[in-house]
């Protein structure tokens, strides 16, 4: 069932990006409907959605409104935007308070050497899925499928006692091994692998290339956009991570910064507007790396089915 | 050798490869393969496969983190399930959560979807907007969400100036803490399904809205049946996907309510969590996830045997 599911959600990811995610623009513009509507532009139409889309940012504009007023000014009938003055000193007193910029080093360290090894041994296991046959490979491949519908809460108290005989608590390692060895990435890349003609290889193999080379001069260039998705959703999944960080990490020297604004909010969380400036450094860097990969993510996810969460 | 032979010639349909001269072994690429799968397969093993069994084996005993575990059986289950009130708390919590939240994040992620038609400009940047919430660190949202519905904080402030009347007491009223996680909810993850959607929309062909349209069908006629029919499969997986994670919740309450006020707010991960990692009760917090895994089994078998009625493969 889980093979079935997976793998009709994968014809979208394709080595030819066809099809699936037509590229704005790439329609002349108006094409989807018929010829009488399109000398009106949908004004109207677009002049709400721009207000849905304000309404919709909203929370995050009064955090970092609030985050630039004096504690007194955070609560006021009728809302102010502004303050007195823009007081930026609630940043260097939220980083003060806690030394988010620590944190914000332990979780670029954990999310980039997960990501790293994650697509290591993703493409690695993807290309023996993908292209090459050895006895079993089909019955293992449903063993690393089915567990990909097993939910983390299913994992984290077994994988606590693992990291406690380990003594791992408090450990970098701790955060970053347990999630870099799910199926998922795995059986994402031999999706994409398998689309990938095998024509591409044959020359290469007729001049002796070896199984190495010719994933990593052949099959890892082209699959580009995959690995790329693969890891955006890597690393954002491991900077937001808070369930199992929450479990095996009480120490300031590798707490990541989900974990640190739920400690500002513990020791601090009356001082709001100390809270949302810290809420704001939180969330900045996952929003810019979105707002500037942004045309490559949305075909991303449209490609690769990464939706539902 | 002869064997190996007759297996590569019918590998070898549709696949090209040259037949080159056997340097393997008689089981193909086995030595190659266990070279490639070794790094991943020690990781899965040891972070994965093992620690699901063991999730399983944990469930049937009394497991402390000090001391000695013992073996007690359905125990963990039968306590959930008969003298647990909080367990009963909680999986209905959920169970309200999820239908609460399923529904309006699909409705509100298709309606935009189809909102943010070919004929908006800069459709691009208001889907990646849509998005943003959804990419940045939960606890930041929920954080945020906690000023808004804090007394006094902006829904607050603005139903004063408006209405001159406050607002509800979102967090602190056991009747509007689950309805206002799950708004905060909606708002954080439909960014998703919202992108999902709109490549499903984009690819479908505009001959044949044309058709339809030509045939007299409006526009609401035409999305629903030609559209729908045809985003079919992408509607099942985003519902299938949404519902599995929407039974996880667990940072939102956690950081807006902590589960209050009373077990209003506390879900079957939240308390999983607070049996494990708060009391220690290491075999029966395994059990809970059990039954949230079963659970998320068995809905999501039920969502694929029902597919074959209305998601259509073939375009």
């Amino acid at each position: 069932m889980t093979s079935e599911a997976l793998g009709t959600r994968s014809p979208g990811l394709t080595a030819d990006d066809g099809g699936a995610g037509t590229p704005d623009g790439a329609r002349p513009a108006g094409g989807v409907v018929p010829q009488r509507r399109r000398r009106r532009p949908p004004v109207v139409s677009q002049l709400l959605l721009t207000l849905a889309l304000l309404l919709f940012l909203a929370p995050l504009g009064w955090m970092v409104l609030s985050s630039l007023k004096s504690a007194g000014e955070i609560f006021t009938t009728p809302p102010e935007l502004f303050g007195e003055s823009l007081l930026f000193s609630n940043y260097s007193n939220a980083l003060d308070f806690l030394p988010f910029g620590r944190f914000m080093l332990n979780t670029a360290f954990v999310a980039v050497t997960g990501t790293v090894i994650t697509l290591v041994t993703s493409a690695l296991s993807a290309y023996a899925f993908a292209r090459l046959r050895f006895r079993g490979r089909d019955s293992l491949f449903l063993v690393y499928l089915g567990t990909l519908m097993v939910p983390q809460e299913v994992v984290v108290v077994p994988m606590f006692l693992i990291m406690n005989q380990l003594g791992w608590i408090n450990t970098f390692q701790a955060l970053v091994l347990p999630w870099a060895f799910t199926a998922f990435g795995t059986f994402l890349l031999r999706q994409f692998f398998l689309t990938i003609p095998k024509e591409l290889e044959e020359s290469a193999r007729i001049d002796g290339a070896g199984h190495w080379r010719i994933l990593t001069q052949i099959i890892v260039p082209i699959a580009a956009p995959a690995f790329a998705v693969l890891a955006v959703f890597t690393f954002i999944t491991y900077w937001n991570s808070f369930l199992w960080p929450l479990i095996v990490t009480n120490d300031v020297t590798t707490t990541t910064v989900p974990l640190g604004l739920n400690l500002f909010l513990g020791q601090n969380g009356q001082a709001w507007n100390l809270l949302m400036a810290a809420a704001t450094i939180s969330m900045a860097p996952t929003a810019l790396l979105v707002l500037l990969l942004q045309r490559y993510l949305v075909k991303g996810i449209a490609l690769s089915g990464l939706g539902g969460r | 050798m002869a064997l190996t032979g007759a297996v590569r010639v019918t590998d070898a349909t549709g696949s090209p490869q040259a037949p080159a001269p056997p340097r393997g072994t008689k089981r193909g690429d086995g030595r190659a393969a266990s070279a490639f799968l070794l790094p991943g397969a020690i990781g899965f093993v040891a972070f994965t496969a093992f620690p699901i069994v063991a999730s399983l084996v944990m469930s049937f005993f009394d497991w402390p983190v000090l001391g000695d575990p013992s073996f007690i059986g359905f125990g963990n289950f039968v306590e959930l399930f008969t003298t647990d009130p909080v367990f009963t708390t909680a999986l209905l919590n959920t169970a309200v959560f999820v239908l609460l939240y399923v529904p309006v994040n699909i409705v509100v992620s298709m309606g935009l979807a189809v909102w943010i038609s070919p004929r908006i400009v800069g459709r691009r940047y208001y889907r990646v907007l849509f998005f943003v919430p959804a990419v940045t660190p939960m606890v930041g949202n929920a954080v945020v969400f906690g000023l808004l519905y804090t007394p006094r904080g902006l829904i607050d402030s603005v139903f004063q100036t408006l209405f001159g009347v406050s607002a509800p007491n979102f967090l602190g009223s056991s009747a509007w803490a689950l309805p206002a996680v799950v708004l905060m909810s909606v708002w954080q993850g439909f960014g998703y399904n919202l992108l999902v959607f709109s490549a499903a929309l984009d690819a479908v062909p505009p001959s044949l809205t044309e058709a339809a349209a030509i045939d007299g069908a409006g526009p609401v006629r035409q999305f629903f049946s030609v559209v729908l029919p045809l985003m079919s499969p992408s509607l099942f997986f985003a519902t299938v996907l949404t519902l599995i994670s929407s039974f996880q919740v667990f940072v939102q309450p956690y950081i807006l309510t902590g589960g209050g006020p009373g077990n209003s707010t506390t879900t079957l991960v939240m308390y999983l969590y607070q049996s494990g990692f708060q009391n220690f009760r290491l075999g029966f917090a395994s059990a809970i996830a059990w039954v949230l895994f079963v659970i998320i089994m068995v809905l999501t078998a039920i969502q694929f045997l029902g597919q074959k009625k209305w998601v259509h493969y073939d375009q």
